[in-house]
């Protein structure tokens, strides 16, 4: 028997009131000793900044496993769960307080209103860049799935449309 | 604010538009005429939502234009992030108790199974809803839909499926609601609902709409499934033995992930 998908609808015009929840966006605290910051903008195809997406981050831990610890919503400031969720701010902005992943990249969904359907993306660790998914992407779009270092952390944009359109991911099955 | 929404001279802005709706319907009407002649509609038809869709305006300078990139998925997004017990309470399920009175309106119990493409349900998965109030009003600071807000109704509920991958909510039946994507825009009352599955790449955020609706054939929300087929998996039955005597109407919904990447012998046996 085939199991149909059902269909994603955008997450707008008022998702804040009910996804966003306390320490959201702060996978550790900000006084841990190991804290960095992903952060970045998403940016719509006029190069405006887009106040009103949600973007989800996933990510391993420092060792490189998948935590499978719950408590992503209700955190205890002692268990690395993983799990994150951050709105942009009215500059477009989003930023996370959380720890270097073992792994290559930070796993993101972006939701918006105005986008119909949720989007894939991952923002991968400058010095991944030789990995080998990233060079099955044009040479010339390549960078875009690149978080850029800098003295907080890594900053990694999104650009739903136009020049240097973030790659967006589609996976078998779906 | 209606000589915003007439001024034609107006910069586009993608929240105000002065289309009428039997200009909006027409654009929607063709998009669906040419997909039933194409190849697509054959077999399950397109089941994905389109991303550009321009009779909803939002979405025009917010789709992107490249195709998605095909990317095998690897390391943590073959997992989800974990909800257990202690992420919610129990009473985050009853939208109905969450305050000192009953919210005014309908109440009604919305019920289903999240399952997986291969049709396994997807258990102890959260699952998180928001909506409008009776009224079609949002508890929400920018929404200026002039409706009553009701002080016993938030509009925001939690939950985790079960062991046979069934998520339960008692709620209000949310009102339809004007919105500035055209002239005299209404939207189908709906609930959104966010979801997760065994793998990350199963995440989705959906709506939820009930049957029999005469804002389907107007809403480019909705239409933006293409398929009618793929549309109506988005409505809920009325289900009477859900329903309860002297206490609430009931509806089911199962919702349908797309298929793990994981095999069976990887899943948790937790």
């Amino acid at each position: 028997m085939t199991w149909l998908p059902t269909p994603g609808q955008t997450v707008g015009p008022f998702f804040s009131f009910a996804l966003e929840y306390d320490g959201d966006a702060a996978l550790v605290p900000d006084h841990h000793p190991d804290a960095v910051r992903l952060h970045g903008r998403v940016f719509d195809g006029a190069g405006q900044p887009v106040p009103d997406a949600l973007i989800e981050l996933w990510q391993a831990e420092p060792s490189g496993r998948p935590s499978r610890a719950s408590g992503s919503l209700r955190r205890d400031s002692a268990t690395f769960t993983g799990w994150g969720r951050c709105a942009t701010g009215a500059d477009g902005r989003y930023a996370f307080t959380t720890l270097v992943p073992g792994a290559p990249f930070f796993a993101l969904t972006v939701f918006a209103r105005g986008l119909l359907d949720g989007l894939f993306t991952r923002a991968y660790l400058p010095t991944a860049s030789g990995d080998a998914f990233l060079r099955t992407v044009e040479a010339e779009r390549r960078h875009t799935l690149l978080a850029v270092a800098d003295d907080a952390g890594y900053e990694f944009d999104i650009r739903l449309q136009g020049e240097d359109e973030t790659v967006f991911l589609a996976h078998p099955r779906h | 604010m209606s000589d915003l929404l007439h001024n034609t001279h107006a910069p586009a802005d993608p929240d105000s538009s002065s289309r009428s709706q039997a200009e909006v319907s027409a654009d929607m009407d063709a998009v669906s005429r040419e997909y039933a002649g194409s190849k697509a509609a054959a077999g399950d038809g397109e089941t994905r939502t389109r991303l550009d869709f321009p009779a909803y305006r939002s979405s025009i300078l917010r789709h992107p234009t490249k195709d998605l990139h095909h990317a095998d998925p690897e390391g943590v997004e073959l997992w989800s992030p974990v909800f257990g017990e202690n992420d919610l309470d129990p009473l985050e399920a009853d939208l109905t108790v969450q305050h000192g009175g009953e919210p005014v309106g309908e109440r009604m119990k919305v019920t289903g199974r999240v399952l997986d493409g291969d049709g396994r349900p997807v258990r102890r998965q959260l699952v998180e809803i928001w909506q409008a109030n009776a009224g079609g009003r949002y508890i929400h600071k920018r929404d200026n839909h002039p409706a009553g807000l009701d002080p016993n109704f938030t509009g925001v509920g939690r939950c985790l499926t079960d062991g046979d991958g069934t998520y339960e909510f008692t709620t209000i039946k949310p009102g339809p609601y004007p919105w500035r994507n055209h002239r005299n825009a209404w939207r189908p009352a709906h609930i959104h609902f966010s979801l997760f599955g065994t793998d990350f790449t199963q995440r989705l955020v959906t709506q939820m709409y009930f049957p029999g609706d005469p804002l389907f054939a107007l809403d480019p929300i909705y239409r933006s499934i293409v398929d009618p087929r793929a549309r109506r998996r988005l409505v809920a039955a009325y289900d009477h033995d859900v329903t309860e005597h002297e206490w609430c109407t009931g509806y089911r919904w199962d919702i349908v992930l797309t298929g793990s990447q994981r095999t069976p012998l990887e899943e948790e046996h937790a």
